[in-house]
């Protein structure tokens, strides 16, 4: 088009691509490895829904508003709302996952410290979802 | 295409005119009277989020109507009818025809925007510019809820209508003498923005009678009771306004382009590249709708198909920050206000755009997925560079319009003001998602960082506040007793630059 030379253009482009195949690469390792829970991971259903998160042990014991975990072990959520959209939350582990009506989703963790969490609703639902907060509970074995 | 606000006509006479530029006064007009109503909301926003607890706020519902009206009247009812404004100053001239190609069309488009506006302020809707079911489909209070929807079905028809319009204006009424690879690279934003706007939006408006047929209790294609899913809205949502942010963006990236050659007196750089990135846009733009519903329990694969998908788009608009860059370099540059806006948008375009390429990375999206991060993200892109773009056009536009100058000195305190607030709002607002600071709350707990944060984005946003006011004192009273502008040259460039600022359309 012009008289100049395009060169810089096309190799800033091609930094650009490297750049970005680099990231994309290294997420999807990432992902990969968050992504599988492992199988003896003990399984806790959690129900969001106007304004409170619900939570269901394997051995059938339900707490509202908390959850009482032991630190070390595998755990893996079912996820699920009653009402509309919420997500669930835990920020300090990044745990994140929406809670959909009608379907279940699933995300694992391992705590690895003992102590006390925030678990909040990060989908937007309505009057109090600024509030629909719980507590984890990370105990010594 | 002086407007002779020198010799002013009688308001009716430019209401109802259907030539190119009384059209677009009239967008201007109403996008930046918008702009200022939802820009309050937002200082009321920040205003109560200053401290937590409440502060000026009532109640929770209040702050959850007020976000929502404050996003859904900027990006419908400012940044979209201000992007067909410049078009209908500049398209017509740019591809040398009389007017548009369906003036009357032209206007009608126009006129649906005050209707729907109405419609929004006056339902005062709570269930967020997404309007995800099954919120919006049985909790959102009735009447609100349903304007909103008939809202967004006025304001889609605007839109297309506009963007027939313009392509059938670029494509089929250019002159003859004027190949389609020479047009000015804003016609080439018009007309890419425009194809986005006619593949998407039916989507949306597909979306919105089905929601609204949901909430009507006759069927119940997002309900899973009846067999529907609510994850279908939100694809069928993020299809059309994931591309919908790069209708957005492109006219003002194509505004950049009109600025920064001009003030840099020099050619832009790679008039084919930036062709070429637009056209990639408007591809790229329809690949990586999902990357906004990681976290709604899909696939690896499906993922991961995203994820590229999203990355895809980051060359195309790195193009056009290399073109801009490259132009200037060299340039014999004039910091005149509009260049400063232009050389602003371009600093936060690549800001955010960079925190839109961590964001796309899967395991991060999980830490930043609705918190304030996001909030940042695209309040950088859409207040940092589409804003930053659009203003500092209209005051390029501004003695084309007015045939007087606008107060320079003011001018530059209101991009300085604005450039500072920016960084202080949105790059803080980065931080504060990090700390895991959700977005949509009325309050957050007391957490040191969090208030901290929060104060430095809310002084920002009132420096924004402030320096808005500067410009509408400066807009209103140039306008009237300004000096006159020397039409020919108004910045004293030298020179004339690519299309004829001394074409004026006649009235018909």
């Amino acid at each position: 088009m012009s008289g100049h030379s395009n060169w810089p253009e096309w190799v800033y482009i091609g930094v650009v691509i490297c750049l970005l195949a680099y990231v994309g690469a290294e997420a999807w390792n990432v992902e990969r490895l968050v992504d599988h829970a492992p199988a003896e991971a003990e399984i806790i259903k959690v129900t969001g829904q106007q304004w409170f998160w619900t939570f269901e042990h394997a051995d059938g014991t339900k707490e509202i508003g908390e959850l009482h975990v032991k630190k070390g072990q595998p755990y893996k959520f079912e996820i699920t709302a009653k009402d509309v959209n919420h997500a669930f939350n835990i920020h300090d582990y990044v745990v994140l996952q929406d809670a959909v009506v009608g379907r279940v989703n699933t995300v694992w963790f391992a705590p690895e410290q003992a102590g006390e969490y925030t678990i909040q609703c990060r989908e937007y639902c309505g009057l109090l979802h600024y509030n629909m907060r719980a507590t984890l509970y990370v105990e010594e074995n | 295409m002086v407007l002779e606000l020198q010799k002013p006509r009688p308001i009716w006479q430019i209401m109802f005119s259907t030539h190119h530029t009384d059209v677009g006064l009239l967008y201007t007009i109403t996008s930046l009277t918008f702009f200022f109503m939802g820009g309050a909301l937002a200082l009321g926003i920040r205003a109560e989020l200053f401290y937590p607890g409440t502060q000026i706020i009532s109640d929770s519902m209040t702050f959850n109507r007020m976000f929502t009206v404050h996003g859904t009247t900027l990006i419908f009812l400012f940044l979209l009818p201000f992007a067909s404004a410049v078009g209908n100053y500049f398209v017509p001239i740019m591809v040398r025809y009389k007017d548009m190609a369906y003036p009357k069309l032209n206007a009608v488009a126009f006129w649906m925007i005050p209707p729907g506006g109405a419609l929004i302020w006056l339902g005062f809707a709570d269930f967020t510019w997404y309007a995800t079911p099954p919120y919006s489909a049985i909790s959102a209070p009735g009447p609100a809820a349903d304007m909103w929807i008939f809202a967004q079905k006025i304001l889609g028809v605007s839109s297309i209508l506009g963007a027939i319009n313009f392509i059938v204006t670029i494509l089929k009424c250019k002159h003859p003498d004027l190949p389609l690879s020479k047009a000015p690279l804003l016609a080439w934003s018009f007309l890419s923005s425009s194809l986005i706007i006619i593949v998407a939006v039916p989507t949306f408006a597909a979306a919105l009678v089905m929601l609204l047929t949901d909430r009507l209790g006759v069927s119940g294609f997002f309900d899973p009771a009846k067999g529907g899913d609510p994850i279908a809205y939100q694809h069928l949502f993020w299809f059309t306004f994931h591309p919908e942010v790069y209708v957005l963006v492109i006219p003002a990236i194509g505004m950049m382009y009109e600025i920064i050659p001009r003030f840099s007196r020099k050619p832009i750089f790679s008039h084919g590249s930036g062709i070429f990135a637009f056209v990639m846009l408007s591809i790229v733009a329809f690949s990586s709708w999902a990357h906004h519903m990681y976290s709604t329990g899909m696939s690896f694969t499906e993922k991961t198909v995203f994820m590229i998908g999203t990355l895809a788009a980051v060359p195309a608009s790195a193009m056009h920050v290399f073109n801009f860059l490259a132009t200037m370099w060299g340039g014999r540059i004039k910091f005149a206000t509009p260049m400063m806006w232009a050389v602003g948008g371009i600093a936060l375009f690549f800001s955010a755009g960079a925190g839109g390429v961590a964001n796309s990375a899967m395991p991060f999206d999980f830490i930043t997925h609705d918190t304030y991060w996001v909030v940042g993200h695209f309040h950088l892109f859409v207040m940092g560079t589409i804003a930053f773009g659009s203003i500092g056009f209209l005051y390029y536009m501004f003695p084309y319009i007015t045939g007087r100058m606008y107060n320079e000195a003011a001018g530059k305190a209101h991009f300085i003001m604005s450039f500072v607030g920016t960084v202080m709002v949105f790059f803080t607002q980065h931080v504060l998602g990090l700390y895991g600071m959700p977005r949509r709350v009325f309050d957050y707990m007391p957490l040191p960082e969090y208030i901290v944060m929060n104060q430095i984005a809310s002084v920002g946003a009132m420096i924004i506040g402030a320096s808005m006011v500067i410009w509408i004192i400066n807009m209103i009273y140039s306008s009237a007793k300004g000096k006159e502008a020397n039409m020919e040259d108004p910045w004293g460039l030298g020179g004339k630059y690519y299309f004829p600022h001394q074409a004026k359309n006649p009235h018909h």
